[in-house]
């Protein structure tokens, strides 16, 4: 009986609705704009857990490595520079905020708003990927990098870092703990280097939103895409509040 | 279920976006100081906590999740849980197999 009143209402709900005047982007497969927008938002949740697990397995992978070789990796995250990486939390903050303010924006219908918006938080994201690139190039030059190049000269004898060393006094490691250290800058450099390709891709897809919302676009009512690509840089930004705590914070004291 | 999609979406202000980012950025202020304070065993269990707060803030305000319907809310919550449940199995695992050698 229940199932039967269901049937009853949609159908003639869409009836009624196929009758009805209908913004343009309103797929007839959907009852109304909510109901596709809320279909919208739900998938791109989905999406976004798929990238939960996916950043979860290499969070757990650095937890497990740092519970087993955990000198190697206080010294690891002693060669990390703090100040870069509060930084880019605070950028990174900023452009969650200016992304927020975007999406506010097309849904109040505010066209110079919008376009500002985005093209602060594509801004802000450059400035992210230029201050990680500073921080790699240091790696480079110290042969941090994992591979043929790697060198353990700082953690067998940490005054040979002079500037690592009067911050933090190391002790030099055993060569078989101070070889764990590969481990983790391999950690570091998989998983800021995934953060950043996320990034850049978003960079590329905010490029595309600027020129899109010049035109006009997603200020007229259909502003789905730029909801969903908000939730995914607010989800950039979450991933960096971890790696932030778990790669530079933690082994600091 | 279908009379709550006819709602109009909650527009979240730039009021509320101010509060979240000035949340944010104590928050980040707060666990850089904390990281250089000795709580041995505690210094990764406080820069976690407030990562977490920093994160819940975000999700909820900046990602409207607050406003939302039932049906994300449950799905994040699910796969949130599953996460929680596949990383805490694993370090159980990792943890206990040198118990007491430590």
């Amino acid at each position: 009986m229940p199932d039967n009143s269901v049937s009853a209402h949609g159908a003639s709900e869409r009836t009624e609705i196929a009758h009805e005047e209908h913004p343009a982007y309103l797929r007839h497969h959907f009852n109304s704009t909510a109901q596709q927008a809320d279909a919208a938002g739900f998938a791109m949740w989905l999406f976004l857990l798929t990238e939960v697990m996916f950043f979860g397995g290499l969070f757990t992978a650095y937890l497990v490595y740092r519970n087993w070789y955990y000198p190697a990796f206080v010294v690891g995250s002693h060669q990390l520079n703090v100040v870069w990486g509060t930084t880019n939390t605070a950028v990174l903050i900023f452009s969650s905020f200016t992304m927020a303010m975007g999406v506010w924006c097309a849904q109040t219908r505010r066209r110079r708003g919008l376009v500002l918006s985005l093209t602060l938080t594509f801004i802000l994201g450059l400035v992210f990927l230029g201050i990680k690139t500073v921080e790699y190039r240091e790696k480079i030059e110290k042969h941090h990098v994992p591979g043929f190049h790697y060198s353990v000269q700082s953690f067998l004898d940490p005054q040979s870092d002079p500037e690592v060393y009067k911050e933090y006094h190391d002790k030099p490691l055993v060569p078989d703990m101070a070889r764990h250290t590969e481990l983790y800058f391999s950690l570091y450099f998989l998983m800021t280097g995934m953060h950043a390709l996320h990034m850049i891709i978003g960079i590329g897809i905010l490029g595309f939103m600027i020129l899109r919302a010049r035109a006009g676009a997603y200020t007229a009512g259909h502003e789905t895409f730029v909801d969903n690509f908000g939730l995914y840089w607010h989800f950039i930004d979450i991933i960096w509040i971890y790696l932030f705590a778990l790669l530079y914070l933690i082994s600091r004291h | 279920m279908s009379e709550h999609n006819e709602h109009a979406r909650h527009i979240v202000g730039p009021g509320v976006y101010l509060v979240i980012l000035l949340a944010l950025l104590v928050g980040t202020a707060l666990t850089v100081w904390a990281s250089y304070v000795d709580l041995g065993f505690w210094n990764p269990i406080i820069a976690l906590a407030i990562a977490t707060t920093k994160a819940m803030l975000v999700v909820l305000f900046f990602m409207h999740v607050w406003y939302s319907n039932k049906l994300t809310k449950l799905a994040i919550i699910a796969g949130v849980f599953m996460f929680l449940v596949l990383i805490s199995m694993t370090l159980t695992d990792y943890i206990s197999r040198a118990w007491g050698q430590w």
